[in-house]
């Protein structure tokens, strides 16, 4: 690839309305006039396709193009903010002269000259959804229905979907900054119900990242995601309901991980942070988890879904320690928090789209490997549960309160794993409950790449990943 | 068909005559391209919010979108494609990709516009558009103001998440090929606080908002303000329960939830999936016999109200729920067809659901239950549609004698929805009106509840 990223936003985002670099630089220019900290320019092209099955059949496919640019303009703890959905200079004057009306006060600032900045090349820079032909796509949907009816005669609906994305960005700031990236997304999913004597029972599965489709071909990754939602269904018809009460808490590697996102990762978002909203604000350099735990972002790993070569105000990726044997180590910033919190950047800024404003998020959001054998992990508890999937999670960062609800959970009886029960929800206290991790095995793993993490009403994709690890005591939410 | 409604909205970045004629060019294009028929939807909305926190601006956020949507159908196959750009060329080139995945999705029995017998004849006005001149400073001081008022309710309110004002109308415009056109402007304004109090090591926040598509239904902003304070000063020193078997009221801004899985057990959806546990349910008990729901699509300036549901089809009101017994579903066409039943006008769901009051004030239902739990807040996701298994994190207050003795948080609550609906005892007259979902406070039978 000798054409970079940002020749190709340029080309794709500015030479149609007869715009080039000096065009930005003016357009900022104008903003800081106005006595602003910061300004930037969020420019977005995005081309979205999506096709469903259902009942045996494709049913159901749609495609989304869309692009538009967002102005934004800081002032001290202030922003302005406005966007146009079409790239034309006068429309982008428009949402600048918008975008200005917070500044007040504030101190005079010049636009910086571009500085190019080196940066990744974790994933494609192509267009997914014309790596696979419509006729593939619909194949690859119909051989996942195939093979998950063929597991069980007792699957009795097959819900299966297939999107990808492909997004262009290019980000100017007065700050300097000139960048751009090209992000490729897709995504399967596939839900069965399950039904026996009367009972249903629903499994779910599915994968993806940055790459193009043929990912789900190969080690017949889209026919493994049907084989495992129908064994977590058939799981599920055998479950019974689930213990209520504090006990010992197991949870698996991968997907668990949601524990870490809610748990802490909300907790240490700059925003909250810096308004001191969060339970952890203040708490840096504090023992805030056992001393087993290291709690890592990183959103530059290869090809995962939560990566990103530059967060969407053009700081590259990398990978931020938040919690190092259990002490807290930094928060997750964006450029506003960093520079009100006087605080090193992390590449965390990440906005849904040019309509919406950049806030603190996560990536990719792990735990490192502990030393134990997760069956160890498992021997070691005489009565408690063993969860290895969960539908989703909320926190509630002021309390520090969060919730995860399990989608696949065992009964752990003297050591072993015996019945599967009914979904239940755990809650408990982030810091309280990462200092009760007494075991943390050898078996790190990340998920499969299906993660959406909603704030302020803004979703972006994410990542999560953890080893199989042990809570001393967690309330699940049974009715047992 | 039907007329685009009379009230001519002002102030929008295009005419409602203009979307109408994109609708027109959209439909002419797609049977053009051999679609046997095609509908669409064009809409643009407007507006602006702030922010305010510890009495200064955090954020003005100004927002102008705009999209089209059109899906077509070859025969019984369907395809469909959407954009934010109302260029001629984009335009042509979205219907193009919507009948190019047409060709590709296989033939579907079920498929295609609404029944023509069902579209909307007449567009009665709802008064949905109700424009509100508030500039961006004065929106700025009804926010510091809100925000202040919480603030003076009590010492321990240290900190802010910050108020908010926003204030958004648009227009949007459907058609379709058997001739249906249709469309309206309705507009939206919020209100809303969310406080942060402390004492010792515990931080509590909580919030209060109000709703109205009329500016001047909107709550008085300091009461806002300080009923945010209240809700965040009574969270302090929470406790934690032991796990137990005890009543539950559903406060009525909660009890709304338990109505939102109701309202999914019992759409289309979820019913020719076989992916609910209120298959079959028409005509059979769900509730007590002293339990009836309805659904008011024409409540002037109703925040659920439309004339005609996503595929134009007429609204209707109707009753949903009746001595407890359940009269219908919620579905559109296609569902519809799935379930050899007729559309109800949902598409795009519901309008307007009111749950009757039994008649009691909170304080009479606290009073009922005696002795068992207030839930004023509950989290996470753990509710399954098709097993009706609900086990969700919550918060709320111990109640002994008919009295709230004090905060409790960190419990959850398990239990069956279909054993939850049965067991509702009692529907307070304590209305939240903020919302589709219009209910007072529920006193449940007994719930599971753990703790430490």
């Amino acid at each position: 690839m000798n054409h970079s990223s940002l020749d190709i936003a340029e080309d794709l985002l500015l030479v149609p309305a007869g715009m080039g670099d000096s065009d930005l630089q003016s357009v900022l220019g104008q903003l800081m006039s106005h006595q602003i900290d910061y300004a930037d320019l969020y420019f977005q092209s995005s081309q979205h396709e999506s096709w469903m099955l259902e009942n045996g059949i494709v049913k159901e496919g749609s495609f989304n193009i869309e692009q538009g640019v967002g102005v934004r303009a800081v002032s001290g703890e202030k922003t302005g903010f406005a966007y146009s959905d079409e790239i034309i200079l006068p429309a982008l004057t428009q949402a600048a002269s918008t975008a200005r009306v917070i500044a007040r006060s504030g101190q005079q600032g010049g636009v910086k000259a571009w500085s190019n900045s080196s940066s990744h090349h974790l994933y494609l820079a192509s267009n997914p959804i014309q790596t696979f032909s419509a006729d593939d796509k619909v194949a690859l949907l119909q051989a996942v229905d195939a093979e998950a009816r063929r597991q069980d005669s007792r699957v009795s609906q097959v819900m299966a979907s297939l999107a990808g994305v492909y997004e262009v960005i290019l980000i100017a700031a007065t700050d300097g900054t000139l960048a751009a990236d090209i992000r490729p997304l897709v995504r399967m999913s596939v839900t069965v119900i399950a039904e026996q004597d009367g009972r249903r029972e629903q499994g779910s599965s599915g994968g993806g990242g940055r790459y193009s489709f043929d990912y789900f071909q190969q080690q017949e990754r889209s026919l493994d995601y049907a084989r495992e939602a129908v064994r977590q269904a058939l799981v599920n018809l055998e479950a019974v309901d689930a213990p209520a009460g504090a006990m010992p808490v197991v949870l698996g590697p991968g997907w668990p991980g949601v524990l870490l996102h809610e748990a802490v990762g909300h907790g240490l978002e700059g925003d909250f942070n810096r308004k001191g909203s969060s339970v952890f604000s203040g708490r840096l350099g504090q023992q805030v988890a056992s001393p087993l735990c290291t709690v890592v972002d990183e959103g530059s790993i290869a090809d995962r879904r939560g990566s990103l070569n530059i967060d969407d105000e053009g700081t590259p990726t990398g990978q931020t320690v938040l919690i190092e044997k259990g002490i807290l180590k930094t928060y997750l910033q964006d450029k506003l928090n960093a520079r009100l919190m006087n605080m090193p950047l992390t590449g965390n800024g990440r906005r849904e789209s040019y309509a919406h404003l950049p806030m603190p998020r996560m990536t990719n959001t792990y735990m490192q490997s502990g030393e134990h054998d997760p069956e160890e992990i498992i021997a070691s508890v005489d009565k408690g549960i063993y969860a290895v999937n969960f539908g989703g999670g909320q926190v509630d960062i002021t309390s520090g309160k969060f919730v995860f609800s399990t989608s696949e959970a065992y009964l752990i009886e003297k050591g072993k794993i015996t019945r599967p029960v009914r979904g239940a929800t755990l809650i408990g206290n982030g810091p309280e409950v990462m200092q009760k991790i007494s075991l943390v095995g050898n078996d790190m793993a990340l998920d499969t790449g299906v993660g959406v993490c909603g704030k302020e009403g803004q979703s972006v994709p994410v990542g999560v990943g953890q080893p199989s690890l042990l809570i001393d005591e967690l309330t699940v939410g049974g009715t047992g | 068909m039907a007329e685009i409604s009379k009230k001519e909205a002002s102030g929008f970045d295009y005419d409602i005559g203009y979307l109408q004629n994109i609708v027109h060019d959209i439909l002419k294009q797609a049977t053009g391209l051999g679609a046997s028929s095609a509908e669409a939807a064009v809409s643009s909305l407007g507006g602006y919010s702030v922010t305010v926190r510890k009495g200064e601006v955090e954020t003005i956020e100004y927002n102008r979108d705009k999209g089209l949507g059109v899906t077509v159908y070859f025969g019984q196959r369907k395809g469909s494609a959407s954009t934010t750009d109302f260029k001629p060329s984009a335009i042509k080139t979205t219907v193009q990709a919507a009948c190019d995945i047409a060709r590709y999705t296989s033939s579907d029995e079920f498929s295609g516009l609404a029944d023509a017998s069902c579209l909307a004849t007449e567009i009665p006005e709802l008064e949905l558009y109700q424009p509100w001149s508030v500039t961006p400073e004065q929106a700025v001081e009804l926010a510091v103001q809100c925000e202040q008022a919480g603030f003076a309710v009590d010492k321990r309110l240290t900190n802010s998440e910050g108020a908010y004002v926003s204030t958004h109308s648009g227009q949007r415009v459907y058609g379709n090929s058997l001739g249906f056109t249709g469309g309206y402007a309705s507009s939206r304004h919020s209100l809303g606080c969310t406080l942060i109090a402390s004492a010792n090591d515990e931080m509590q926040r909580d919030h209060w908002y109000s709703m109205s598509r009329h500016p001047g239904r909107l709550e008085d902003v300091q009461s806002i303000g300080r009923k945010a304070a209240e809700r965040t000063v009574q969270r302090l020193n929470a406790r934690k329960l032991s796990t137990c078997k005890v009543p539950v009221i559903f406060s009525a801004d909660v009890a709304k939830g338990l109505m939102g899985h109701l309202v999914r057990a019992v759409s289309g959806g979820t019913l020719y999936r076989e992916a609910s546990f209120l298959l079959d349910s028409i005509g059979k008990p769900i509730f007590a016999d002293f339990i009836s729901m309805d659904e008011r699509p024409h409540i002037l300036q109703g925040l659920g109200s439309a004339p005609f549901d996503s595929e134009g089809v007429s609204t209707k009101p109707r009753n949903l729920v009746e001595g407890g017994v359940l009269q219908g579903y919620i579905l559109d066409s296609y569902a519809a067809r799935h379930l050899g039943m007729q559309t109800t006008g949902n598409a795009g769901g519901v309008h307007n659901l009111h749950v009757n009051s039994t008649g009691q004030s909170l304080n009479d239902l606290l009073k009922q239950m005696d002795r068992g739990l207030l839930i004023t807040e509950v989290m996470g996701q753990g509710v399954n549609i098709v097993t009706g298994d609900y086990s969700r994190g919550a918060n709320g207050f111990w109640v002994e004698q008919g009295e709230i003795q004090y905060p409790v948080e960190e419990i959850t609550l398990a239990g069956k929805l279909e054993e939850m609906f049965r067991g509702v005892q009692a529907i307070g007259n304590d209305v939240d009106q903020r919302g589709n979902l219009v209910t007072g406070s529920w006193l449940m039978d007994v719930m599971t509840v753990a703790g430490s």
